[in-house]
């Protein structure tokens, strides 16, 4: 295989960065609200102000950091097989996470998403190939908000045999979903062995790690639990207007993040993540699908990527309120570049309004963006050798490849198919058969995998006792039960 | 109770060997099976299966081809131990079919040919550019019921009418259904032209055609 490589930033560009990186985290240092991060930064050799919580971290710190942070790691599903790849130029897609609306399938209107809404779209995921990981992707609202995180991950583990991509909103509520994961992978020690999860953590820009997200992260590498770095410059607003000074701050924000998972254990497994955007000058939007943001995106993954570490992003998801063009223009563009840039693990799947917005059927659909993205870079292989010679001299000038063996033996590698969300008929059989949309063609299909989908092999124990996890949090926030999630 | 080997030739076939199929008939015979059983119980139910994971989109036009080749090679081992013994099979319909005057495209044509002979029709295939003439002459010659035009260009889809105008001044039109197709064709051509039927693709032809044969 000879895959397509994009690259946006020259080698001297990425060192100048990495070098003003550096700098930025000595002078004027990291912002850093949790004791026992400042304590463990200190204890590494990080010089800290304890009073204005600001740690200024030395460049040796960092390197060690590079040094002791795995280069590779994989995430295993339910059934032990190890399914994503951290590391390298493998590319894996997953679903946006944490919306806060869904976009209802009858009326097409975005409302507060409840229990049975992620119970589909987990399955819908499960179905759909193109994902190779699951993500917690909405909060539910109808149950309260304090166990939002951990009630996403509780309906997921019950639905799901791909890994996940989740993340606490809170430093309690991270140690009941490491509990559930614990349910599900057997023991903490197969947890460790054999990742099932992801937290991500994300910095506050500019140059700050909220107390929060230091104890995730903390929390994270203790267990072994992966965490992915998820900084956010917002290019003009909360960072520096050019892209470049956006990728240096986002460099910074990740290598202090980095420094702190290391510091609380040598060798925690870290991924080089981020949802960084370009700043709408007119609205105050924060637009994911304009090309500034995907230049800050490529530019940062190829830092990481120079820096030896597992990359993540958030592209292919789109502003348009809709399922619409725009919808389908953002997604695409996005979630093509990404592919070609060779990132780990694609986030943005399904989303819509400023990753405020989960659709099942935009779910369905971009699985095809995905597909055609996947192909684009897996570019051309050479099949036979002679590559055509052999193959054209047989059939002369005759056009009668379409009964070749030859082409029976490669046409499904060569020129794999779309599903049926991708219309391919004549223009009379599109009529006939009532001249649909991408849209219906979407909820048809959407219909078909959810009918097909079978329960993962979760035991009726670890069912009980990720149910009994959960009621508990409950009712610390005042909900005596739990929705009914068998309700579809 | 089928023997093992049908049950394999059956699988050669959906699996696109046609070799395989070819050696299987081979074997079938020399087993003592009869031509018929062989036909109805090895090659029918595997084109019957290869049909349905097509419709179901399973399988795709390599499929169909390789499967239909395979049918045919295994049909020219069987079709002289028919002879011999006297027998023969059951014609679905006999067609001519061609792409019309001027029009040099073969593709969908001989798609729908393979296909229709894969489904049991007796078919003349034509060719590409042929003469008016020439399908009344082959329709006279071979008694056919089914006449299959296929034009890929708007300026030759006229002759599809043309075609279809000589077949009635020659006093053959009550004898054949006349199925007409090609990119640029579409249902109310086939009406405005007095075509019998009109299909989108090789599988919809081969239902077509056989709806066509049942009316008569």
């Amino acid at each position: 295989m000879t895959p397509l490589h994009l690259t946006t930033l020259s080698p001297e560009t990425i060192h100048k960065i990495i070098d003003e990186a550096l700098a930025l985290i000595v002078d004027p240092g990291i912002r850093v609200h949790n004791p026992q991060a400042l304590n463990l930064l200190a204890e590494a050799g990080a010089e800290v102000d304890f009073s204005a919580q600001i740690a200024h971290i030395p460049e040796a710190l960092v390197r060690r950091a590079l040094e002791s942070v795995p280069k590779t790691f994989y995430l295993y599903n339910l059934d032990g097989q190890p399914v994503v790849q951290y590391g390298g130029d493998a590319v894996h897609f997953d679903p946006g996470s944490t919306a806060v609306t869904i976009l209802d399938s009858l009326s097409g209107a975005q409302r507060p998403p409840v229990t049975a809404d992620l119970v589909k779209l987990v399955r819908l995921v499960e179905m759909l190939p193109q994902y190779n990981a699951q993500s917690t992707a909405l909060i539910c609202r109808d149950v309260p908000e304090g166990m939002g995180d951990l009630y996403r991950l509780y309906l997921a583990l019950n639905e799901m045999r791909k890994p996940i991509i989740t993340g606490a909103f809170g430093k309690q509520t991270w140690w009941t979903m490491y509990e559930m994961l614990v349910v599900a992978a057997g023991s903490e020690a197969a947890l460790a062995e054999k990742p099932l999860a992801v937290f991500d953590v994300c910095p506050t820009p500019p140059l700050l790690w909220s107390d929060l997200t230091c104890q995730n992260l903390i929390d994270c590498a203790l267990k072994g639990v992966p965490a992915e770095l998820i900084s956010m410059p917002l290019a003009g607003a909360t960072a520096p207007v050019t892209l470049a000074a956006s990728v240096v701050q986002h460099t910074a924000e990740n290598l202090s993040g980095l420094v702190i998972s290391q510091s609380a254990r040598a060798g925690a497994p870290v991924v080089w993540g981020g949802a960084p955007a370009a700043f709408d000058m007119r609205h105050g939007t924060t637009p994911m699908g304009d090309p500034a943001t995907w230049l800050i995106d490529l530019a940062y993954v190829q830092v990481g990527k120079a820096l030896g570490l597992p990359t993540h992003t958030y592209m292919g998801s789109s502003d348009a309120k809709t399922l619409d063009m725009q919808a389908g223009m953002e997604s695409s563009n996005g979630a093509l570049l990404a592919a070609l840039a060779g990132v780990n693990m694609v986030s943005g799947a399904g989303m819509l309004d400023y990753l405020r917005c989960q659709s099942l059927e935009k779910l369905v659909i971009d699985a095809e963006i995905i597909r055609m993205a996947r192909r684009v870079a897996a570019g051309i292989e050479i099949r036979d050798e002679p590559i055509a010679l052999e193959i054209m001299r047989r059939s002369g000038h005759r056009a009668d490849y379409l009964s070749q063996p030859h082409t029976h033996r490669w046409f499904r590698k060569e020129l794999p198919m779309p599903s049926e969300v991708i219309d391919r008929s004549p223009l009379e059989a599109w009529e006939k058969a009532g001249r649909s949309t991408t849209v219906e063609r979407a909820q048809a299909r959407m219909q078909t995998l959810l009918a097909a989908y079978e329960p993962n092999a979760l035991s009726t124990e670890q069912r009980a006792a990720l149910h009994e996890i959960t009621l508990r949090a409950a009712r610390q926030n005042g909900l005596d039960q739990l929705p009914d999630r068998t309700l579809l | 109770m089928t023997h093992e080997i049908l049950t394999q030739l059956t699988e050669s076939l959906v699996a696109g060997e046609p070799e395989a199929a070819v050696d299987l008939t081979r074997q079938a015979l020399q087993a003592g099976i009869e031509p018929l059983e062989i036909i109805q119980q090895g090659l029918i139910p595997g084109m019957n299966i290869v049909g349905e994971k097509f419709q179901s989109g399973e399988y795709y036009l390599p499929d169909l081809i390789i499967a239909a080749d395979g049918m045919q090679q295994a049909m020219q081992i069987l079709e002289p131990e028919l002879v011999t013994r006297q027998q023969k099979i059951e014609t679905a319909g006999t067609v001519v079919i061609g792409t019309v005057k001027g029009d040099i495209h073969e593709i969908g044509k001989s798609l729908v040919a393979t296909m229709l002979s894969a489904n049991g029709f007796t078919v003349h295939d034509m060719g590409v550019d042929v003469p008016t003439e020439t399908f009344l002459a082959k329709v006279r010659e071979t008694n056919a019921n089914l006449v299959g035009l296929s034009a890929l260009l708007t300026t030759t889809m006229t002759v599809q009418r043309e075609v279809i105008q000589a077949l009635q001044a020659a006093g053959l039109r009550s004898q054949v259904k006349v199925m007409v197709g090609g990119a640029p064709v579409t249902q109310s051509w086939a009406d405005e032209v007095g075509a019998d039927g009109f299909a989108e693709d090789a599988m919809s032809a081969v239902t077509l055609a056989r709806r066509l044969v049942a009316q008569k």
